[in-house]
């Protein structure tokens, strides 16, 4: 365990003011939030008339009905949860395969690629996005899930993350071992790379799940409005109901409990892993 | 005798056939393993970006599909568009208020967390909070909060004695509210990244800038600061490729996600988006983001080569600090 310490090095507690900014913080991470549902619980007579409003109302339920009436809520909620979980999926197991090879396999041309993966992330592909749809729409995936799920399948963040977690964390011997007993190149992947990769693959699970969840862009553009995803779905309660702000953040309420649970169970491990991220990248 | 050793070389031969076996096995699998990313990559990145030079060169409809080849027309035709230039405007200036507030915001909440506090994971969570909150939800609520009647800044504002802003009509104003959204959902992301540099500070360099009686603020700014200069670096880059491609927050900014009336507050990703699937010319979406694509690229490189620099000249004034505090500790 690293010894803590503060600026300057002094282990001693800090001051009061230190508690009193980073309260300051919080109320600014959390009021916005708050504010979605203490909105989201009014009724519409009750928001525009002048006045702060400071406690919840009664109305979210209700709210939240007609919101689900209103929009393909339910299918916006199943669509996310595949999308998200199927890139989740695939690019920790793309992304493992990869870094395996880069961290530990040895091949010709290893470091060139490696450069090139790490340059890729500068490419801002999101400016492809004409010829995209030209291509999706040719295959016949546009309104379909597919077209969300493929251009995310692996990402260049992910072998990178992968590859400098398994530099370290596997020794090669261990390979060398798999491997004079016989094993194939597949099979000490399986036995010995990927157990060792589990605990930065779930961290990538987790911000694949999340990047996708709160993609709108490309969603936006190639599905249907029949059968969007939770983002693309609050654009179009925004368009029915862009008077009555109650509505609009009961859906966004509505929309953000199921990251904000994920938060509350898995949020320590999301601020280990962009820590970790940031001393390795 | 003979059939012993027709069984020998048959079992020499099915060695040499697995060993051969295992030779192609070691010699392809590093490649068939890291296939997957490159193909997906030349499918989902490179051919769309080349292609879209090929599109901007031609009429082309959203519907009727690829027309005629027009050369360099529909570059010229954009950028004889005022559109283009507020939405160039619109986005450089959306990006500025948001990158540098948020770095320097992003500095001093890290700093703050770097000390050593009761409830570590508590803080650092809460930090972290807005991240999970989608762009769109969050234009969302801030929407609200700005808004130009019954907004709750706009109200607060008035407690004060100060006018309303009209958040929604004038420039500047809705650049600064569509850069609030950036800021709330990244500066708690960007701290803990800064917080992990700070972290990786070698403590011996403290205990040396404490000796030579270096002040708290001034270990920060001629130590701290300095060695997280690759992290910084890294924020920003990334930070820039993100913020000129910004969509979200300005296409959900009012109802019909134009950019406002007279598009006070386009951004060229929102343009190249009205052209495309409004107007319905692909051709000109096209040659907005390949001019887009030139820019970023410029950009990135500026940042990449003014950071060089600067680093480069702040290592020499480092490098001195590391060897004194081995001569001290």
């Amino acid at each position: 365990m690293r010894k803590t310490r503060s600026i300057g090095g002094h282990d001693r507690r800090p001051g009061f003011w230190v508690y009193g900014v980073l309260i300051a913080v919080l109320v600014g991470s959390f009021f916005p939030i708050w504010w979605s549902f203490l909105i989201g619980s009014q009724d519409a007579t009750a928001i525009n008339k002048n006045g702060m409003i400071f406690v919840p109302g009664g109305n979210f339920f209700a709210n939240a009905a007609t919101v689900i009436d209103s929009i393909p809520f339910w299918n916006a909620l199943l669509n996310s949860i595949i999308v998200s979980s199927a890139v989740a999926l695939s690019v920790v197991a793309f992304s493992t395969l990869a870094g395996y090879a880069f961290a530990k396999l040895k091949f010709r041309g290893r470091e060139g690629l490696l450069v090139f993966v790490i340059a890729t992330m500068a490419v801002p592909t999101q400016l492809g996005i004409v010829p995209l749809f030209i291509v999706m729409s040719r295959l016949g995936w546009t309104g379909s899930l597919w077209a969300v799920i493929a251009p995310g399948l692996v990402t260049a963040f992910g072998v990178f993350w992968m590859t400098q977690y398994l530099k370290d964390a596997l020794p090669d011997e261990l390979i060398e071992a798999v491997r004079m007993d016989g094993a194939s190149m597949i099979r000490s992947f399986w036995h010995v790379g990927l157990p060792a990769a589990r605990p930065a693959a779930a961290m990538l699970a987790l911000f694949a799940f999340i990047g996708t969840w709160t993609n709108f862009f490309w969603p936006f553009i190639v599905l249907d409005p029949g059968n969007p995803t939770l983002p693309v779905a609050l654009q179009q309660l925004q368009a029915a109901y862009y008077v009555d702000y109650s509505l609009v953040l009961s859906g966004v309420v509505l929309s953000i409990i199921p990251l904000i649970v994920l938060f509350v169970f898995l949020g320590k491990q999301l601020v280990a892993g962009i820590m970790q991220g940031a001393v390795k990248g | 005798m003979t059939a012993a050793t027709e069984v020998d070389a048959r079992a020499i031969r099915r060695i040499a056939f697995n060993h051969r076996l295992s030779h192609w096995d070691v010699k392809l699998s590093p490649y068939l393993y890291i296939s997957p990313f490159f193909i997906v990559f030349a499918l989902i990145g490179l051919f769309p970006l080349g292609y879209t030079a090929w599109v901007s060169l031609h009429d082309w409809n959203l519907i009727g599909g690829q027309g005629d080849f027009v050369g360099l027309e529909n570059f010229q035709t954009v950028l004889a568009q005022p559109y283009f230039w507020i939405s160039l405007r619109n986005t450089f200036s959306i990006f500025l208020l948001s990158a540098i507030p948020q770095v320097i915001a992003a500095i001093a909440i890290a700093a703050v967390l770097d000390f050593n506090l009761r409830g570590k994971t508590f803080w650092r969570m809460g930090v972290l909070l807005p991240y999970v909150v989608a762009p769109v939800a969050v234009a969302l609520i801030f929407n609200d909060l700005f808004g130009d009647k019954y907004g709750v800044i706009n109200q607060l504002l008035n407690t004060v004695g100060l006018e309303s802003i009209r958040w929604h009509v004038d420039v500047i104003p809705s650049h600064f509210a569509i850069a609030t959204m950036v800021n709330f959902r990244w500066t708690g992301y960007n701290a803990l990244i800064f917080l992990a540099a700070m972290q990786a500070v070698p403590r011996d360099f403290y205990e040396a800038a404490i000796i030579d009686g270096a002040g708290r603020w001034r270990t920060f700014w001629s130590l701290t600061v300095p060695l997280m200069r690759p992290t910084i670096i890294f924020v920003i880059i990334t930070s820039t490729i993100g913020g000129l491609q910004i969509f979200d927050e300005p296409r959900m900014f009012d109802q019909y996600g134009q950019g406002g009336a007279s598009r006070q507050w386009q951004t060229l990703t929102l343009y190249i988006y009205e052209l495309g699937w409004n107007q319905r010319n692909f051709g000109r979406a096209s040659a907005v983001s390949w001019l887009l694509f030139l820019i970023i690229i410029l950009i990135a490189a500026l940042n990449f080569y003014i950071s060089r620099k600067i680093s480069a000249t702040s290592d020499k004034a480092i490098k001195v600090r590391p060897i004194k505090a081995r001569g001290i500790s």
